[in-house]
């Protein structure tokens, strides 16, 4: 999960910062959700555990930037992809937290194709910890306790805020794809339909849907490629799903999301040669 | 990007590195287990000091747990709500000095059996005649869990059997037989696993203490609607209500649970009693399924709840089992909590609370070391018990597990997985929950019998001391069955076999057993502790009401000792506050020690 960076220049500091656009408006609201959450609920594995993913994810991104970029960078992006691993990962041990925040913000640096990170890091990170450690790891597959309003609450200010950020759709589009294929699958499979739409009433999948799915630096620029691809994720995770596999959309999003960034990038590149032959001709 | 290729090597070389370190880590802790081969006796006597061998049919033990069969809305997932019932306890029913086994059956009209020890190293099934088998019947229930202990000290121990149902108390009539009581006090209907006897108050008779699991408003035999189940996979507060009845001396007994500060609605499974800080009144530890445990501190008038400031009852899990042990020798008891540890989908980790450095009284904070002990992970976990199984002095862990073992190649996790993340609209109504259509739960599972190598940590010798079973286990408890200085282990599967593992020991191992009997205490000796030092160590142990998951050990205490040959003195606290030091106790023999007037 990366925050969106984009804003005017001439801004001036204190507007930004209250600013619903301002590149601080992701980890606010992923910091609300860990509270609501574990004040609520006590969700959290652990204060420790979310401490080290948000130090190892921080410190990864602080030491990898200077070295690679000669730059220290904004630490929004980093500290989301930490809060994240502490909110989704679950497991009685301490390495994997470290482990995956680190996988997760080293992968931006390394998993590049033109210049560009093609997979989301909490998502690449979390992905490869499910597959590669199930005997340690799993994630978080629970609810918001007992009670409807937390959910509720999360989903209206999630919405807003994506709305503002000109990202509504993509999480829109993915609720109504998701809740299709659910009922789809309840016909397939002879499932009660609430079961199928059971996980959709998780926290896991309002991080997924408000942060992962949604990330600026990994999606497609196009309105229609994001709608495609959003359709293509949960097209997939159906797939998945019809197949048992029980953390269906993270490895939906795997598969998809750099699919269609490297699409992206090679229809750009056709795009620009074509440009270039017309100019040159 | 600024740096030169050589540093894009090296970073890419430490990211392949980080990405594979999980399979790293996986194969140095493989390296840390024992081999899973199995071993044969003399072997596994060398090796481990002790072999453990299934001898229930030898024994002339062929009980088989039937399971329940609930109201016909749940069919479509009656392996899992109805997934308990097999229980056993450890009696000395008739007071001939040998054990005796209880062991309950939850079919409608099943029989349980008590195996009467014959002293030959077989066992006879008395039940029947002593009025303690038929009692399934249709519109009272079905057994869950069976405790002992003599509620009117006449010497003789007495039934509490609690139920999906009416909770019974059986009188025992000098070891002739059993008699329902009537007109107890006790509640008419409670859908409850568990349930401990204990005194405390300390006024020498021994009170009780119920832990409901489904709301005690059902009849699960007959649901009006299906919205029955937990209301959240981790927060669930809509279970049974729990009950602490105080023993009025006359037969009868008052629910004062509200009166002592007991207010909780969490689903138990387990529950056991021990002082836990010296204060000489039993402290209550309660684990709960679907949510945190909860730990209640006695301060004498008033129990408090302390879960989530000890630490114990922070992170919700599916607790199933409560047994203490000293592992350490120190004088002080860890908590074993059972979860759930599936592969790939759900790693709760089983819990190993063990006191701080330093936290004490009412500062007492606890910490998990189950990762760090090597006693984590054992699948879908149940009943468990500490029982220094090969008399070296540290106490050993047994831990038997499994839930639903039905088609072995089909399995019900990722549904179960799907709904357990619903909001409560969802998964509170069993209607929602997909059928499991003949799908396992975490079944087929192996055991673990863990070793204490003394030093902090745990090494699972399951296989390799010939326990293989892979049946559904739930409850297990420990006993001498036939006066050896061992510990044999007896285990009830759902649905499946009761199984007496007979312990073999390496016979150079020490050992020391106290048989407690209280004048002024309750007569059952329960909430006495015994300390033993030898050669420089120290143990203590408890006698206990009820512990593991719906089971008892025998009321006496065993104790290893090693090669030491002498034990320096004993310390036995009574639950009265009168504290014995005994001196110069021969080892390799059973005390029998009443309490001085």
């Amino acid at each position: 999960m990366s925050a969106s960076a984009t804003r005017p220049i001439e801004t001036p500091q204190w507007k930004r910062f209250v600013s619903l656009e301002n590149r601080y408006i992701a980890p606010i609201f992923i910091t609300l959700i860990l509270l609501v959450g574990h004040l609520s609920f006590g969700i959290l594995e652990s204060y420790q555990k979310t401490l080290l993913a948000i130090v190892a994810s921080i410190g990864t991104e602080l030491i990898l930037s200077r070295l690679f970029f000669g730059k220290w960078p904004n630490i929004a992006s980093a500290y989301i992809t930490g809060i994240s691993v502490g909110i989704l990962i679950r497991s009685p041990a301490y390495w994997p937290y470290a482990v995956c925040s680190i996988v997760s913000i080293t992968s931006k640096y390394v998993l590049r194709v033109k210049g560009r990170h093609i997979w989301n890091p909490s998502n690449f990170g979390i992905s490869v910890m499910l597959f590669l450690a199930p005997e340690t790891v799993a994630s978080l597959s629970i609810q918001w306790g007992n009670y409807l309003l937390p959910m509720v609450v999360i989903w209206v200010l999630g919405s807003v805020i994506i709305y503002r950020l000109k990202r509504f759709h993509i999480s829109g589009l993915y609720v109504a794809s998701f809740l299709i294929f659910a009922f789809l699958r309840s016909r397939l499979t002879g499932s009660p339909w609430q079961s199928e739409i059971a996980p959709i009433t998780g926290p896991m999948y309002q991080l997924f849907i408000f942060f992962m799915i949604t990330d600026p630096r990994t999606t497609v620029r196009s309105k229609t490629g994001q709608c495609i691809t959003v359709i293509c994720v949960a097209l997939l995770e159906m797939i998945l799903r019809l197949n048992q596999v029980v953390y269906a959309p993270f490895y939906a999003l795997f598969i998809v999301g750099p699919s269609a960034m490297l699409i992206e990038m090679w229809l750009d590149s056709r795009r620009a040669s074509a440009v270039g032959a017309t100019v040159a001709a | 990007m600024k740096c030169g290729p050589l540093a894009r090597i090296i970073l890419a070389i430490f990211f392949v590195a980080m990405v594979v370190s999980p399979l790293f880590i996986k194969r140095i802790a493989a390296r840390r287990e024992v081999a899973k081969s199995t071993l044969d006796l003399q072997t596994a006597l060398a090796r481990h000091g002790f072999y453990l061998q299934e001898v229930s049919r030898a024994a002339g033990v062929n009980f088989v747990h039937q399971g329940p069969t609930l109201d016909h809305k749940l069919d479509h997932i009656m392996p899992e709500v109805a997934s308990m019932g097999a229980s056993v306890s450890i009696v000395d029913f008739d007071r001939d000095g040998w054990p005796d086994i209880y062991v309950t059956n939850s079919a409608e009209g099943s029989h349980n059996a008590l195996y009467r020890n014959q002293h030959d190293g077989t066992f006879k099934d008395v039940a029947p005649e002593m009025g303690v088998a038929d009692v399934n019947q249709s519109g009272t229930g079905v057994s869950m869990a069976a405790v002992w202990g003599d509620y009117d000290n006449d010497g003789y121990e007495d039934l509490l059997l609690v139920k999906w149902g009416r909770p019974e108390l059986y009188h025992n009539d000098a070891g002739h037989g059993f008699t329902r009581v009537t007109d107890t006090g006790l509640p008419a209907w409670v859908n409850a696993n568990s349930a401990i006897w204990l005194d405390y108050d300390g006024d020498g008779l021994l009170d009780i203490f119920i832990g409901g699991y489904y709301s005690e408003d059902l009849d699960l035999w007959h649901l009006n609607n299906t919205r029955i189940m937990p209301e959240s996979f981790e927060y669930a507060k809509n279970g049974g209500r729990k009950y602490l009845f105080h023993n009025l001396g006359n037969g009868k007994f008052e629910d004062v649970t509200e009166k002592m500060g007991i207010n909780s609605r969490r689903w138990t499974l387990a529950t056991s009693a021990a002082d836990l800080r010296g204060t000489g009144r039993p402290d209550l530890f309660v684990a709960n399924d679907y949510g945190v445990s909860e730990l209640y501190l006695n301060d004498g008038k008033r129990f408090r709840e302390v879960g989530e400031k000890t630490g114990v009852g922070f992170a919700p899990k599916s607790g199933m089992n409560v047994a203490f042990g000293d592992i350490g020798n120190q004088g002080k008891y860890a908590i074993y909590v059972s979860n759930i540890s599936e592969e790939g989908v759900l790693i709760q980790g089983n819990n190993l609370w063990v006191p701080k450095e330093g936290s004490a009284a009412d500062d007492l904070k606890y910490e998990n070391l189950a990762r760090d002990m090597g006693v984590e992970l054992g699948g879908w976990s149940f009943g468990a018990q500490f029982a220094d199984l090969n008399n070296d002095g540290t106490l050993d862990l047994y831990l038997t597990n499994g839930n639903v073992s039905l088609d072995h190649s089909r399995n019900y996790w990722y549904d179960f997985s799907k709904v357990a993340g619903g909001n409560t609209a969802i998964i509170g109504d069993a209607k929602n929950w997909p059928a499991m259509e003949g799908r396992s739960l975490s079944g087929y599972q192996q055991k673990r019998v863990w070793i204490n190598d003394g030093a902090g940590k745990f090494v699972d010798v399951a296989q390799a001391v010939g326990v293989t079973d892979t049946y559904d286990g739930r409850s297990v408890a420990m006993a001498d069955l036939w006066n050896r200085g061992v510990l044999d282990v007896v285990v009830a599967n759902q649905r499946g076999p009761l199984l007496i593992y007979k312990n073999t020991v390496a016979p150079e191992n020490k050992w020391i057993e106290f048989e407690l009997t209280g004048t002024n205490s309750n007569r059952s000796a329960i909430g006495a502790q015994v300390t033993v030092f030898w050669n420089g160590q120290r143990q203590v142990q408890e006698v206990s009401g009820g512990s593991g998951f719906c089971a008892q050990n025998q009321r006496a205490l065993h104790f290893g000792l090693g090669k030491t040959s002498q034990v320096e003195k004993v310390l036995i606290r009574w639950p009265s506050g009168k504290v014995q030091t005994i001196e110069k106790l021969n080892v390799n023999e059973i005390h029998k020690v009443k309490e001085p007037a």
